[in-house]
């Protein structure tokens, strides 16, 4: 049996002194997974380090959920391109030793 | 320890306004905000300083300190000394430095020696502590397997996997071997990128491995068997008769591991080289030319 870990999103909320609301919104953008319980919603702990940024962005930047989730979206590609760079660099590498 | 002026870091004019700060520095924090510019050290550090800056001069109390003593600052702590004797000032909290996932409220030596330790928002906020980067060397042949190494990371020891194909510049993530969580919070993530380092015998591209195998002469125009090294172990091989100089034989799975696919390989390509007789006797000389003369008629 697998253990999924999460973390309530109310403690996050005050935790971190954001409102609720907020976090729904981006739930709706499907910027962030919440998780539906009877007790209450959570989120998986792999997301944290993702909603800590957005919360950074939005709180110390005042950049809006459309905004987070365009930079998201760039930032994603960056990392793709970063990565077909460091392949492509292997491969001219080859080229170069000797 | 050098005087900073956080009028020209903010580039703004010495009586600009608050607002012309908090604009300034906004404009500026979205350009080099380390959530936008990851792996950028350079955008790091200039965040650190537009924070600094920021911290003394969105802080009424900080900003007349640092207005008065300017470039004279290292005669400040005397003046607060003297100044404290009469009566205690207020201790401004500014306004917001960024805190989180990042070296951002890292003040230079000459803030701590001016306004004291510790610009940060004081708060109880839980964060994840920070995360760590780290680099590994690696030899090409040591990404051939999987194994394990012992790192030290701020003075811990934390043993970790590697496992075999790992590609040159490729990051891995540890959960949780970080630093502390602030205020309770999860410790962060400690980020390790492997540099691997060309080797003289292989040549990796991907999962394949390119290799450039000598043979004499006599073997490559009438053909034998060769024991070939590989990473996985000695292989035999056949080499056809008639091989020409710079021909290729590619030996399916027998290059390198597929990350985290176990038992899956690339292919090994094995590029002839022939080496071409020397110091002939002229025994051997005169064969040649018997050789050159029916090749002439025969060809």
């Amino acid at each position: 049996m697998q253990t999924e870990h999460l973390i309530r999103v109310d403690t996050f909320c005050v935790s971190h002194n954001i409102d609720f609301d907020f976090i729904s919104s981006l739930h709706e953008m499907g910027l962030i997974e919440v998780v539906n319980d009877e007790e209450a919603k959570f989120i998986h702990d792999e997301e944290l380090r993702k909603l800590e940024q957005i919360v950074r962005l939005h709180y110390d930047l005042a950049i809006n959920a459309e905004g987070i989730e365009a930079i998201f979206h760039l930032l994603h590609r960056i990392e793709e391109s970063e990565k077909e760079i460091n392949s492509l660099r292997n491969r001219l590498g080859m080229y170069e030793v000797k | 320890m050098d005087f900073i002026d956080y009028y020209e870091v903010l580039g703004i004019k010495k009586n600009a306004t608050e607002e012309e700060i908090k604009k300034a520095y906004r404009k500026l924090a979205r350009k080099l905000h380390p959530d936008l510019n990851p792996n950028d050290k350079d955008a790091h550090k200039k965040f650190q300083r537009i924070n600094e800056a920021n911290e003394v001069l969105s802080d009424p109390e900080k900003r007349k300190k640092y207005d008065q003593y300017g470039k004279d600052w290292q005669h400040a702590e005397q003046f607060e000394k003297a100044r404290q004797s009469g009566s205690h000032g207020h201790q401004g909290g500014g306004q917001g430095g960024f805190s989180g996932d990042f070296e951002g409220t890292d003040f230079s030596d000459f803030f701590e020696s001016m306004f004291g330790g510790g610009g940060k928002r004081s708060s109880q906020t839980k964060f994840r502590g920070q995360d760590y980067n780290s680099e590994l060397q690696l030899g090409l042949l040591d990404a051939y397997t999987t194994h394990q190494r012992t790192l030290t990371i701020n003075g811990k020891n934390v043993r970790i996997t590697i496992p075999a194909g790992i590609e040159n510049g490729q990051v891995i993530k540890l959960k949780g071997y970080g630093g502390e969580g602030i205020n309770g919070g999860p410790n962060g993530d400690l980020f390790i990128k492997f540099l691997i380092a060309p080797d003289l015998r292989y040549r990796r591209a991907g999962n394949d491995l390119y290799v450039t195998q000598e043979i004499d002469f006599y073997m490559a125009v009438l053909g034998d068997d060769i024991v070939i090294e590989t990473p996985g172990g000695k292989i035999k091989l056949k080499v056809k008769p008639e091989t020409q100089n710079g021909a290729i034989t590619r030996l399916k799975e027998k290059g390198f591991p597929v990350y985290k696919q176990d038992g899956k390989f690339g292919d090994l390509f094995i590029t002839y080289s022939i080496r071409i007789p020397t110091n002939l006797t002229e025994k051997q000389k005169d064969l040649f030319r018997q050789l050159k003369e029916i090749s002439t008629i025969t060809s």
